[in-house]
């Protein structure tokens, strides 16, 4: 049977294992393994031996974020910030992890925290996720009663103070920096990079931030090996991957998956193929802000390198499906709304040039665009990419723009000449 | 040395200092390169990508590069930019393009237009057509109180406004609000905003949100404006100001950058202070006995009174060098006497004691970098502004030093801020009331005047056992004295800041113990700053006279007929009875005044006195920096440069040694010649005869309009424009503008540079010195080999009197100062009489905040609103206004008991 290490637990529907029933199974005995057997120069080699990559959308590999934290002489505390601000449109992986084994978070959390040295770990969790709080923070208060978290786990001699911070919602605080910001109850705006927060992150400390799932991978890593994780995944990539699809395919949803599954098998088996009458137009593999793949790209593999060569970026791994029913220059516009509203209005290309690209594409979809839009918005692509912005959410946003233009670009010209949206 | 590296720019090779970031770097080379964001006294943050390069990688060619932001760039060695490179510029084009989606583009109805960093950078990226065919954002305005107006359509969204009132400033009610295209910058509701320094937005903001309201009132361009440079009368700080003015009227007062000064910035009382010269109660014709009359008839009755009999002076801290010694030597050196409170006297002859000791004062720019600093006994947000506005930035002293072990410079600021948050430069206030500094102060203690003074030798004598020692000190006052000790010995650049705040000669005594200690202990790098009442404090104290009581005394014993007092008003020197009967028992009584005041109501012949802006003269501020103010305009009626009236005096007088006296040069000369320690005051400023290319330097823009028009009502041919026998500055527009020596400089602008920003044209690094050196001359610098010896007059600790409060001083950056509270805008801003007590005190008296009080002191009863909560210790009470005899004991009563 096909191994799925960060869902075994999560029985959809029903309430999540409690603190008990997760011990019935194993859970924390990667936590006790590392915290009496393991030192944590150990914990961050196995974990970056196992090739777990960052998974909230970039990638970074995570045994080599942990390395970049200054060395013992430093004397400021470190700190381990969770990110669970999972605001991606298209995407609900995490919430899948968060809602169904808070325990393997936890778990998570304490065995990273102790691989950095850091005392305090926040999860920064997205405003919405109101069930995932709920179970999250009766899952740290069984942990805190059982002796998993609090002073001197296990009679380790390592402590750790784990908590729950509810967003007020922005998604722009699923930027690393910006969330850090946040945190201290500052305005949700990115930091300039360098300083990375491994240098100065939290109140200036250093920091480690990890999204969900990365988190999630962790205590699998150090209870089977480096080598069991490697195996898990088909491609070069390490382990699972939670996958998911949305769109009109015939059972939306999220699954985990070796890494490197392709995106046919996804969408033709996992998600039981497009429903009856739609044809697959095109998807973002991994998100709103991912470049459009079109369905000649079925057969690529979903990892990082194989999705960057087609074109895009595995991003969250989960996709949005577009059909041949819907019009691709309403949903570019609808994602451009979105960004246009959560651009933080730190930057200037970002802040007003978002607001501008949302406003041609309303034009054209209403029947008011002109000969020129297309330039325009073509140039906007160029000028909000990476490093003429402050951070990434302008260049992420234009990425589905650039690749809507280059793939559909007769419907955007179709529209323009003919006056209107003619799927209307 | 300083570091330097080599880079390339646009092809060419370049030495730039060595961790600059790389927007300084061209800029201080003058390339114009466009931004906003960033300003040199805030650091970068690379918000508004407008400064974008590109940066080539290796040997490759242009294509190579990437865009870069050049203020969040480090230069390194080897570095090669492009500036011209067409990318860069199309995307810099861009970016205005972006910004101006929103922008009004109502520069025609905009006070900003003409000065504008926005039209400028506009202008020199390029961008003329506008794409953008949707709506703009618009907003709603705030009221935001009596000095600035608000605009917010106009806004570019670049953050300097909130960078500079809440990170720099300390303010707190002010801040950015909203997100994405709708970010607001104002505050939470309509208001009027609390900090004193709000009024640097108005230069801060790079374009019209952001505007100065009273000159709105009365309003000019400024390629109409006439210029010159000034200084601020309303501290001892000696901020350096450019003054505007058209049609005979002064307009407004900027900030004039001087590295060692004020830097970029003032505070509101300096910058709108300036409405008393046009105000209700300005002097414009000799007055004789109440009766206008021509200036000759006014000199005609004065030289028949100096034939008369003894005539004594009383010169003025808030007048001229030139001005005191006209006076001076018309009175001659015997009977001229100091404008000062007799307690204020004695504080200036304390602080002259340190002044002449082996430690230097620190000029603003040193405080600002100050590693540990001790206040002892000085409201400084309310006595000196822009000295706290420093000091607040040396608490950040320490963070710059963390920061850079992580390898951040210290020029990227929110890094800074990010990494360095717990780190602070230690900061210990010790006054009677709270100050607006407390917050990022490491101690805040609240003592009477004498304990601070006890405080204060405690601290010398731990700093050196051979100070004397402070016996019967409390625990906790001996353990403060520890600490401050600690981390004054500690600090690479130790700062004690004093002065005559709290009216007390002991505390003033006790700083001198703590810097002679802080000497003997072998820190070259520690730092004295007395803080003075008037602008000329200094210059006043410098030039010695008698005391003010012996003028009184003078008077009314009748060994003295005749007064003539300087710009002084009496009633705020001594106790009004004082003067009352030594003003009766004079024969006649002369003044010379800019405006109205209770003297000039007693006075027989009144002279109107030019202000700053109307006249020339020499200050010499808190540091002992002698500078030069020059005329902005000819005032219109009798009014002249009460030098020039005493000197027509002498003439008049038939003194043939004032007939060589043509021009503000004879006045500085003599003053030189006669007092050996203002011997270098002459070189405070260029003379008179100095040219450049044999012309004049030009007061007006090139560009002044409407010449002909300004007094067509009355002629349209055009009057001859004024000589000025003073300055090398002509009125006219006709003239010399370009490089020229900065205390000459009437306006800054440059070609393509019409805003405020233009001053980086005259900088040698932009941000620091300025072209052709920093301007006016130290007269009081440090005596290595002075023979000190600490002070040992250790008062006994306050004790509080059963039924009696002793009444110290309160000061209010709106209201303290004589002159600027007759402004307008400033007016509106002065708090109502009030008396602040203990909070236990209020209670027992059955006292809330606001409440009538009545304060029985010397024989008057005076009715006051009470405040409390600003932490005054039991036992003593603050008094604003404060009156002359101050600290003095009196006796509180509910409003109403009286009543």
């Amino acid at each position: 049977m096909r191994e799925r290490p960060l869902t075994r637990n999560i029985r959809p529907g029903r309430p999540p294992p409690d603190l008990a029933a997760t011990l019935r199974v194993g859970g924390y005995q990667a936590a006790r393994r590392a915290l009496t057997r393991m030192d944590p120069a150990a914990v961050i080699a196995e974990v970056a031996a196992s090739g777990l990559r960052g998974r909230g959308g970039a990638g970074f590999p995570t045994g080599r974020k942990w390395s970049l934290l200054p060395k013992a002489e430093d004397r400021r505390p470190r700190v381990l910030v969770v990110n669970a601000d999972e605001m991606e449109p298209g995407t609900f992986k995490d919430r899948l992890l968060l809602e169904g084994d808070p325990h393997q978070i936890i778990e998570g959390a304490l065995i990273s925290a102790f691989a950095i040295g850091a005392g305090t770990a926040t999860i920064f969790l997205r405003a919405e996720y109101t069930l995932a709080a709920q179970a999250l923070a009766a899952a740290i208060a069984e942990a805190e009663a059982g002796g998993w978290l609090g002073r001197d786990i296990l009679g380790s001699g390592f402590s750790l103070e784990l908590r729950l911070h509810v967003s007020a919602g922005r998604y722009i605080c699923g930027e690393e920096t910006a969330l850090l910001s946040s945190l201290e109850g500052r305005r949700a705006i990115p930091r300039a990079k360098p300083p990375y927060p491994a240098a100065s992150g939290l109140w200036g400390d250093p920091t480690v931030v990890n999204n969900v799932e990365t988190i999630a991978n962790v205590p699998h890593i150090v209870a089977n090996g480096a080598e069991w994780f490697r195996g898990l995944a088909r491609g070069a990539d390490g382990g699972t991957k939670i996958y998911g699809a949305s769109g009109r395919v015939k059972r939306p949803g999220a699954w985990e998956l070796p890494m490197g599954t392709t995106i046919r098998e996804i969408v033709e088996d996992h998600a039981g193929g497009m429903r009856a009458g739609y044809r697959l137009r095109g998807l973002l593999p991994g998100g709103a802000s991912t470049d459009f793949l079109l369905a000649e790209h079925l057969d690529v593999a979903m990892d990082f390198a194989s999705v960057e060569k087609a074109g895009s970026r595995l991003g969250t791994g989960t996709m949005i499906i577009l059909d041949d029913r819907t019009c691709p220059v309403a949903m570019v516009h609808n994602l451009e709304r979105f960004f246009a509203r959560e651009s933080c209005g730190w930057c200037t290309p970002c802040r007003d040039g978002l607001p501008w690209v949302e406003r041609i594409l309303a034009a054209i979809e209403a029947g008011d665009g002109q000969p020129d839009d297309l330039a325009l918005l073509a140039w906007h692509t160029q000028a909000l990419g990476p490093g003429r912005t402050f951070c990434a959410h302008a260049p992420g946003a234009m990425e589905p723009l650039q690749s809507g233009l280059k793939h559909f670009r007769a419907d955007f010209e179709r529209h323009i000449a003919e006056g209107g949206c003619p799927w209307k | 040395m300083e570091m330097t590296v080599q880079i390339s720019i646009d092809g060419r090779a370049v030495t730039v200092a060595a961790g600059d970031n790389l927007l300084r770097a061209c800029l201080s080379l003058g390339y114009d390169l466009p931004y906003f964001c960033w300003h040199p006294a805030l650091g970068s943050v690379g918000a508004c990508r407008q400064c974008a390069v590109k940066q080539i990688h290796g040997d490759g060619d242009r294509r190579s590069g990437r865009i870069v932001m050049a203020c969040m760039t480090p230069v390194a060695e080897g570095m090669r930019i492009a500036i011209a490179d067409p990318e860069a510029r199309a995307f810099r084009a861009g970016v205005i393009e972006w910004l101006m989606t929103n922008h009004p583009h109502d520069c025609p109805v905009c006070p900003e237009g003409g000065e504008c960093h926005l039209q400028d950078m506009t202008v020199m990226t390029g961008h003329v057509r506008r794409r953008y065919r949707f709506t703009k954002r618009t907003f709603r305005n705030q009221y935001l109180g009596p000095f600035l107006q608000h605009e917010m359509n106009r806004c570019i969204a670049c953050y300097r406004c909130v960078r500079f009132y809440r990170d720099y400033a300390g303010g707190r009610d002010f801040d950015v609000f909203a997100t994405h295209r709708d970010v607001y910058f104002g505050r939470h509701a309509d208001g009027v905003l609390d900090s004193e320094f709000a009024g640097n937005l108005a230069e801060i903001c790079p374009t019209g949100v952001f505007t100065d309201k009273p000159l709105e009132t009365d309003y000019a361009r400024k390629w109409d404006l006439r210029g010159a440079p000034s200084l601020c009368v309303h501290c001892g700080l000696g901020c350096n100001t450019t003054v505007n003015a058209r049609a005979g009227r002064l307009r407004r007062v900027l900030n004039r950058y001087h590295p060692a000064v004020n830097g970029y910035f003032l505070c509101d009382r300096g910058r709108f202070g300036h409405g008393f010269t046009t105000s209700g109660q300005r002097l414009r014709a000799p007055l004789l006995r109440g009766r206008p009359v021509p200036p000759d008839q006014a000199l005609a009755r004065i030289s028949d009174i100096l034939a008369q009999g003894t005539a004594i002076g009383i010169g003025s801290p808030r007048a001229s060098l030139e001005a005191n010694f006209a006076l001076r030597h018309l009175v001659g050196p015997a009977n001229f006497h100091l404008g000062l409170p007799a307690a204020e006297a004695r504080q200036m002859a304390a602080i002259r004691r340190i002044t002449a000791g082996p430690v230097t004062i620190a000029p603003i720019s040193e405080a600002e970098r100050a590693d540990a600093v001790l206040v002892l006994g000085e409201d400084l947000p309310n006595t000196a502004p822009r000295l706290a506005l420093a000091l607040r930035q040396a608490v950040r002293e320490g963070s710059f030093v963390f920061a850079e072990t992580l390898g951040i410079p210290r020029w990227h600021e929110a890094a800074v801020r990010t990494a360095a948050q717990p780190v602070r430069s230690p900061l210990i206030v010790a006054t009677p009331a709270a100050t607006r500094l407390d917050d990022v102060a490491a101690r805040a203690a609240r003592l009477a005047p004498d304990d601070i003074a006890r405080l204060g030798f405690a601290i010398a004598h731990a700093l050196d056992g051979g100070a004397p020692a402070v016996p019967g000190l409390p625990a906790d006052l001996a353990a403060l004295a520890e600490d401050a000790a600690r981390a004054l010995a500690e600090a690479h650049r130790p700062l004690v800041v004093t002065g005559t705040g709290c009216a007390s000669s002991a505390v003033i005594e006790a700083a001198a113990n703590i810097t002679l200690a802080l000497h003997r202990r072998g820190r070259p790098g520690a730092r004295f700053h007395p803080v003075v009442p008037a602008c000329n404090s200094q210059g006043l104290a410098l030039m010695g006279g008698r005391s003010l009581d012996d003028a009184l005394a003078a008077l009314a014993a009748g060994t003295a007929e005749t007064l003539i007092a300087l710009e002084t008003d009496l009633y705020r020197c001594a106790a009004a009875a004082d003067v009352d009967t030594a003003l009766a028992a004079a024969r006649h009584v002369i003044v010379l005044d800019q405006v109205r005041t209770p003297t000039t109501d007693r006075a027989d012949i009144i002279l109107p006195a030019a202000a700053f802006a109307e006249a020339d003269g020499t200050l010499v501020s808190n540091e002992g920096r002698a500078q030069r103010f020059v005329q902005a305009f000819v005032p219109a009626g009798a009014i002249r440069e009460s030098w020039r009236w005493l000197r027509d005096a002498g003439i008049a007088a038939g003194r043939p040694d004032f007939a060589g006296w043509t021009g503000l040069d004879e006045v500085t000369a003599a003053c030189a010649h006669h007092l050996p320690d203002m011997a270098a005051i002459v070189g405070a400023a260029p003379p008179a005869s100095f040219r450049i290319a044999g012309a004049r330097i030009a007061r007006e823009p090139s560009r002044t309009s409407g010449r002909t028009a300004l007094a067509a009502e009355i002629s349209v041919h055009e009057a001859k424009p004024p000589d000025d026998p003073d300055t090398p500055l002509a009125f006219t527009m006709e003239g010399y503008y370009g490089p020229m020596p900065p205390a000459l400089l009437p306006y800054a602008w440059a070609p393509g540079w019409n805003s405020v920003q233009a001053i980086n044209k005259f900088q040698q690094e932009v941000g620091g010195d300025l072209l052709g050196g920093p301007p006016g001359c130290r007269l009081i610098e440090p005596r290595p080999d002075a023979t000190a010896s600490y002070g040992g007059g250790v008062p006994a600790a306050f004790a509080a009197r059963a039924g009696q409060w002793l009444i110290v001083p309160m000061h209010e950056v709106f209201g303290s100062d004589e002159l600027s509270r007759l402004a307008p805008a400033v007016a509106e801003r002065v708090p109502a009489p009030y008396l602040a007590l203990a909070d236990g005190d209020a209670a027992r008296l059955g006292l809330g905040e606001g409440d009538a009080v009545i304060l029985e002191l010397a024989g008057a009863s005076l009715s006051l609103t009470a405040r409390i909560g600003l932490g005054l210790p039991g036992g003593l009470a603050g008094l604003f206004p404060a009156l002359p005899a101050l600290p003095a004991w009196g006796i509180v009563a509910k409003g109403s008991a009286l009543a």
